[in-house]
């Protein structure tokens, strides 16, 4: 008897345990899907609440507004003023210029490490390297806005005759040094990921060992590469103090680096603190954040999908 | 996708044969150019780096680590800063090394890696970790204060103001949490991936059950691979500012958060708001070069512990094949 229940006991402890574990084990897909509704839940009032659709319909977000009778049209973002504007092209505009600026920055240096990481290093070369390319992934990115805003900007701002200090270009080159990291890691993963049996063909082929990395590793290696732009994409536009800090926060249509950039993720961090909870601004605010939460979704699925195949396709080939 | 795949496979094989046309030079060119790519990156890092320890280290003493903020942070220390912050981690990895862990263990010992419950959560979990931080912040709010909190104040404290409702230290650190989930995950799998399986067949020979096993040998095997994880957690979650910014990150505050529901002060925050709230930067600047300092040095060394762990691991791990 006392047998028994010290092994019902025990079962139910069993089972207790297994249920927490699968339980835990949801928390993952739970959190994503509770975002998703969290953030959308606040932003549905803009397509259904008439009050709010008054100041911020879809319409009046993307194309150009007549705001005051007899002056041109024009697109803005001024949610404070007297007459709301709640454009969010301007936004859009820089939230592109930021990342565009890191990307040009961001993917000569990651690729290019990466490929000399991967296919010219030696082991001493490669122990620095690494390690060094983690600590850039460390600093946080309050430090690099820091930095951008405190000593960067001045020193653009010298060098090349800027009128502003706080531009996108300046917010750009931070916001490169953010992705750098992930560019590097991913396609270097995916380098050193290419089968041996590829480069030994190469090299029977009488290749040598540059020439083997132009022509057989980088080819082969090329979606894992592809994938690590795209996911560095992601987390330019949705980084968000470095572009808070060093970016200047104008919300002005232009197409020149030389001038200040507000995005969208910068706009959240900046505004949601003082919105009154529930109006308009505030809507709208969830709406630019669901945006940045359904771009930076279908990019990261994009990448793991494009990652998964590679590595399958480069493992199948060797056996 | 897969034609795509299969045309950079035909051409660069095609491209081998090609070869011998080519003047073989030593590849100075790619060699010089993947290089330079290098050393700008290494030269930004200590770059930005000397740059902060040159201005910092004039201003860190023991005063400064131990002091409140003086004269609109003009003066004085950071150390409400530094306690808000260690508090808020230590919060957040109560509440994330658990969940972590058993989702790795899920992962790696009760599914299969190919059924659809293994993909989906794999999934979930490379896009946790790609949610941008300041949606997080708005999902903080929207969730753990407005839902989570309201709901706990309509139903328990109806007569009293915001409790639970409003910006506090454990709706911060559970946003947190969420978004550290992905890096304990990661840690974890990895440690359990080594552990060998005669390690576990050893164990069900003797008798044990499954959760027997977990607990008592495949949890101490994986705990350099959790230690890691959670310091990684850490490093990370100390340097965050923007899921914070609206869920429990103060200012200033008189006093040291003391309850779940205070509201803090933390490292990465003070920086930003000194940084861009200042009225006067130059008199502010020692201060917050000083802080930089330490925020910088707080997940650096502790990336490089989780660092040396996990080589540890590995080299572990080489030797016992």
């Amino acid at each position: 008897m006392e047998h028994l229940r010290f092994k019902s006991k025990s079962r139910w402890r069993e089972f207790a345990g297994e249920k927490l574990i699968s339980i835990s084990a949801f928390t993952a897909l739970l959190s994503i899907l509770l975002i998703f509704v969290f953030v959308f839940k606040e932003a549905i009032p803009i397509f259904v609440d008439d009050y709010i659709k008054e100041d911020a319909s879809l319409d009046k977000m993307l194309c150009q507004q007549e705001f005051y009778e007899g002056r041109e049209a024009k697109w803005s973002w001024q949610p404070n003023s007297e007459v709301p504007k709640f454009s969010l092209l301007p936004l859009f505009i820089g939230t592109l210029k930021a990342a565009l600026v890191a990307m040009l920055f961001a993917i000569p240096l990651g690729v290019g490490a990466a490929i000399y990481s991967s296919e010219f290093a030696s082991r001493r070369m490669g122990e620095i390297i690494k390690p060094a390319i983690e600590t850039f992934a460390a600093i946080p990115s309050v430090v690099l806005g820091f930095f951008a805003l405190m000593v960067l900007s001045s020193f653009l701002q010298q060098v090349m005759g800027l009128t502003f200090r706080l531009n996108a270009m300046n917010a750009g080159i931070a916001l490169g040094l953010a992705i750098v990291p992930i560019i590097f890691t991913v396609a270097e993963d995916a380098m050193t990921s290419v089968p041996g049996s590829l480069r030994d063909a190469a090299i029977a082929l009488g290749a040598t060992p540059w020439q083997v990395s132009l022509t057989t590793v980088l080819p082969a290696a090329m979606p894992g590469i592809f994938a690590g732009i795209v996911l560095g994409f992601g987390r330019a536009v949705g980084e968000t103090m470095i572009v808070l800090m060093a970016s200047g926060n104008a919300a002005i249509i232009s197409i020149s680096v030389a001038d200040s950039v507000r995005t969208f993720s910068a706009t959240i961090a900046a505004e949601l603190g003082e919105v009154v909870f529930g109006d308009t601004h505030y809507h709208v605010l969830f709406l630019i954040g669901l945006l940045l939460f359904i771009f930076t979704f279908v990019v990261n699925l994009g990448g793991d999908i494009v990652l998964t195949r590679l590595k399958e396709r480069l493992q199948g080939r060797t056996t | 996708m897969s034609c795509m795949a299969q045309q950079t496979y035909v051409s660069s094989r095609a491209a081998v044969p090609n070869l011998e046309f080519r003047p073989k030079g030593r590849g100075i060119v790619p060699r010089g150019l993947t290089f330079a790519a290098v050393l700008i990156i290494l030269l930004m890092l200590a770059i930005i780096m000397g740059n902060i320890l040159v201005g910092g280290m004039g201003t860190i003493s023991w005063e400064f680590l131990t002091h409140p903020p003086e004269q609109g942070m003009k003066a004085g220390g950071v150390f409400p800063a530094i306690f808000g912050t260690v508090a808020l981690v230590i919060l957040m990895v109560i509440a994330v090394v658990p969940i972590g862990v058993f989702t790795a263990i899920y992962l790696q010992e009760y599914t299969s890696p190919t059924s659809w419950t293994t993909r989906l959560i794999r999934v979930a979990i490379n896009n946790l970790a790609g949610v941008p931080s300041i949606v997080f912040g708005l999902f903080g709010l929207g969730f753990f204060i407005a839902f989570v909190g309201g709901g706990i104040d309509t139903l328990f404290f109806p007569e009293e103001g915001p409790v639970w409702g409003q910006p506090a230290i454990i709706w911060a650190s559970l946003t947190l949490a969420l978004l550290t989930l992905p890096v304990v995950i990661v840690s974890t799998e990895e440690a359990l991936r080594t552990i060998p399986r005669e390690l576990r067949e050893g164990s069900y020979a003797l008798g044990g059950t499954r959760l027997q096993t977990i607990w008592r040998i495949i949890i101490p095997q994986a705990l350099p691979g959790i230690l890691t994880g959670s310091i990684l957690a850490v490093s990370r979650g100390a340097g965050e500012v923007a899921p914070i910014m609206f869920t429990g990150a103060a200012y200033y505050l008189p006093y040291l958060p003391g309850k779940l529901n205070d509201q803090f002060m933390e490292l990465g925050y003070h920086i930003y708001i000194m940084a861009t709230q200042s009225p006067d930067i130059e008199a502010t600047k020692p201060i917050l070069y000083g802080t930089v300092l330490v925020l910088l040095l707080l997940t650096f060394s502790l990336n490089s512990v989780a660092i040396l762990i996990r080589s540890r691991m590995r080299r572990s791990r080489v030797g016992a094949q």
